[in-house]
């Protein structure tokens, strides 16, 4: 390997890490994001029912 | 739009030509250094990721003080928010740094104190982010975590003079000797990361508060309580 092909490497891995963190991120919240849809679906069904 | 989302989006756009213009200045306007040649590039990513580090383990140790002290949850947040970024930036630092290291001293680990102590660091907020995970109780985890965020601090002043305690092989930080067109490289790159560092922190926290609003929902609704 030479020096570009080491730079390259370098460039490479600090963006996967990067973008993978991003997508982590944005996975949590996406999950997030549903799971308190669905509450507020439930808590509406409920309140719905009682009514 | 809302006036955070603008901000958000403002502070997203001004990253990213940020980092456009550093990634420029990285590959075509800084000159070859006459020594290592173009392996040298890999400094300008090296050092503003290490000063990120730096930068989000001293946030956790802040956030770690005044939680103990105010015992309010959002100093929390935004210590375990940083903490997960300095680990991530810190694994980034230690791969970049090792890369660099079979490239220049044909091997991708050397037992030398600048390392040893990045390693150090590193296994320290692993450990912080997972005595969160199995403390439990959140509370009793966040405080747990506190004590660690203020003690492991310590491990970055001594990473940082590890190379001037210590026989090292690490390059010495040389900035002040550093041509022009190669310090504005450097600084440009660790703006942009220091943008993106904040831009991440601002979401990770948002998560966390979102994650705190889900639980309490879940707690609210499986209680029988109106929300």
């Amino acid at each position: 390997m030479d020096d570009m092909d080491y730079l390259f490497a370098v460039f490479a891995v600090v963006w996967v890490v990067i973008f993978g963190y991003i997508l982590i991120l944005s996975f949590r919240q996406r999950k997030l994001q549903r799971m308190i849809e669905s509450i507020e679906m439930k808590v509406a069904e409920k309140n719905d029912g009682s009514a | 739009m809302g006036k955070s989302a603008l901000k958000d989006n403002i502070l997203w756009g001004l990253s990213f030509a940020l980092m456009m213009a550093a990634l420029y200045l990285i590959f075509l306007y800084a000159p070859t250094e006459k020594e290592m040649g173009d392996i040298q590039r890999i400094f300008y990513f090296h050092v503003p990721i290490a000063w990120v580090s730096f930068l989000a383990f001293f946030i956790v140790f802040a956030g770690s003080i005044l939680y103990l002290w105010k015992r309010d949850r959002k100093w929390d947040v935004l210590a375990h928010s940083s903490g997960e970024i300095g680990v991530v930036f810190t694994t980034l630092v230690l791969i970049t740094g090792s890369i660099w290291g079979r490239s220049e001293w044909d091997t991708w680990w050397i037992w030398e104190p600048r390392l040893t102590a990045s390693l150090v660091m590193w296994f320290t907020y692993i450990g912080y982010l997972l005595i969160r995970s199995y403390a439990g109780e959140e509370s009793k985890g966040a405080r747990f975590a506190a004590v660690l965020g203020i003690i492991g601090f310590m491990n970055v002043p001594i990473v940082y003079l590890a190379i001037k305690l210590g026989r090292t092989l690490h390059p010495p930080e040389l900035v002040s000797d550093l041509a022009g067109s190669m310090l504005l490289t450097l600084l440009v790159s660790i703006a942009a990361f220091n943008i993106f560092y904040a831009l991440i922190l601002r979401w990770s926290i948002s998560i966390k508060n979102l994650n705190a609003r889900a639980k309490e929902m879940k707690r609210q609704l499986e209680e029988g309580e109106v929300i």
